[in-house]
């Protein structure tokens, strides 16, 4: 394959490698998610018990299931890294761009972060199960993010390869779980009769559970991020990104069956490692042993794609000059964004070296959210531009303008619900937003390459 | 010394190492390209645009 293409001046130019395909794009979708499931989904039983936490689940998954509808379709025309900060760059304009570049790589690197200190806790953990008490976390921290990014540095084919193996090793983990409890005998290893209470704070409980319902979702919509390194992209983006989904919901629905068979609401709310608990609750061993593989697979596989997604959507700010041009730089040898990826590990390790681990989740969580809410309108606007049929899309999805509306409708639930528990955290982030598109358009507008960073060989859009 | 203060110090050793390389070959790829090659990249296009 030839990797680098004439330019019309008879230069070399050079571009990344279309060398992946459907599976690497549902591995660094349900990668980046799945250790959500392992972890963090239960902070949604504590707001509203067992029965909220499953409202809350399918009310996300279906905010989600909007989010990669949209996405599918959106990203079925636009083969280029970036994801939705391309998207807004073609169809809404640069500041609503830049906004969006930004929510990417804060969402990603916050949830890289948060990942690598998930990985430190349980090295913690086990070194403290060995008799080995008081272990510093902080090197196994950097070294998470240190050799991720180096596997990322070297290559996208073998990073997503990696993630894809160590993905679906998590997910099986939970499939085993769930044939382990014995799901046929209802009464048997799972108390569900017993367990199962009225929602404990009422509805409000269970909207104010909507804020966590995300994490048993949030960053699927990085599949986009694959668009410009994927063999068939447009049939390969929506492939993966919806199979992911299903996942996700299979994956979402059984840990909450399992964990609220297993625990009282009360202990759930709070528990660090719910799978892993109920595995140990279940008393089997070897269960136990898997169940902590899974959570260190899970969290590893989630920093590496994060570390994917947050490089491309800095490199794509870089290479239209909403950063500095310096950061669009591809590697000769490995194709991949190594100065964006360089950039962001010190990042990483600073937000690490917080140990806030509910602030830092929090932030990527309303960054990611910002950037759904900014998808809704997005996909009203795309299809009034460009109707069906004046573009080429890979994948239409229906009932539009459906979707649009309940993805706005359900952003505004979770704005909500996320007041109600971390009020102070989305007045600063808004804060942020706003202080970062005023330096945007006072400072750094005058260097976007305005007429060079539309390159795709779009039609015209209507009325314009 | 510790099992696991050893296994800290090590990962220390092999961060400090992988970020090292990353720098060394980021500099050495500076001092070998073009920056205007290096940076020469456009938005991909997929089969389906290119029709």
């Amino acid at each position: 394959m030839s990797n680098t293409a004439a330019s019309a001046a008879g230069s070399q130019r050079i571009s990344m490698l279309k060398v992946l395909n459907p599976f690497h794009v549902w591995a660094l979708g349900v990668g980046i998610v799945l250790v959500g499931e392992f972890m963090g989904w239960n902070f949604s039983v504590a707001k509203g018990g067992a029965y909220g936490a499953l409202i809350a689940c399918w009310v996300i998954g279906l905010l989600y299931t909007c989010v990669a509808m949209i996405d599918s379709e959106v990203t079925s025309t636009v083969a280029a890294a970036g994801g939705q900060y391309t998207q807004a760059k073609h169809i809404i304009g640069p500041l609503m761009a830049f906004n969006v570049g930004l929510y990417l790589v804060m969402a990603y690197t916050m949830l890289e972060a948060a990942d690598a200190l998930i990985v430190g806790d349980l090295m913690k953990s086990g070194a403290e199960a060995m008799g080995y008490a008081g272990l510093n976390t902080q090197p196994f921290v950097v070294l998470t993010i240190a050799f991720l990014a180096w596997l990322n540095y070297r290559g996208v084919f073998m990073t997503l390869t990696l993630n894809f193996v160590i993905t679906l090793v998590a997910f099986i983990a939970i499939l085993i779980l769930f044939i382990g409890v014995d799901p046929m005998n209802p009464g048997a290893v799972l108390k569900h009769k017993e367990l199962l209470t009225d929602l404990p704070y009422g509805w409000i409980g269970v909207i104010a559970s909507l804020q966590f319902g995300m994490w048993y979702f949030l960053g699927i919509e990085g599949t986009c991020q694959a668009a410009e390194e994927t063999r068939s992209a447009a049939r390969s983006i929506p492939l993966g990104t919806m199979g992911g989904m299903m996942t996700l919901l299979v994956a979402a629905t059984l840990t909450w069956y399992v964990c609220t068979g297993l625990m009282p609401w009360q202990y759930l709310g709070q528990a660090y490692t719910p799978l892993y608990d109920a595995a140990t609750i279940v008393g089997n061993p070897n269960l136990q042993i898997l169940l902590f593989v899974g959570t260190l697979f899970a969290a590893v596989a989630s920093a590496n794609g994060c570390i994917n997604d947050a490089s491309r959507a800095w490199f794509s700010l870089g290479r239209d000059r909403f950063m500095p041009g310096w950061f669009g730089a591809i590697h000769p040898r490995y194709r991949t964004p190594y100065r964006a990826i360089i950039f962001l590990i010190p990042i990483a390790v600073s937000f690490a070296f917080t140990g806030l681990l509910d602030q830092v989740i929090t932030f990527s969580i309303l960054s990611g959210l910002l950037g759904y809410t900014f998808m809704s309108i997005n996909m009203v606007k795309f299809r009034k531009m460009w109707p069906i049929g004046s573009i080429k899309r890979g994948y239409i999805h229906p009932f539009h303008p459906i979707p649009a509306i309940v993805l706005f409708v359900l952003c505004a639930a979770v704005y909500f619900a996320t007041f109600l528990g971390y009020g102070a955290s989305l007045l600063a982030i808004m804060a942020f937003y706003i202080a970062a598109s005023v330096w945007f358009t006072l400072r750094r507008y005058q260097f976007v390459k305005r007429g060079d960073q539309f390159t795709m060989p779009w039609p015209r859009p209507k009325g314009y | 010394m510790s099992f696991w203060q050893l296994l800290s110090y090590a990962a220390w050793g092999i961060s400090g190492l992988l970020i090292l390389w990353m720098l060394a070959d980021m500099a050495s790829v500076s001092k070998q390209y073009d920056e205007d090659f290096l940076m020469s990249s456009r938005e991909g296009a997929d089969e389906l645009a290119e029709k």
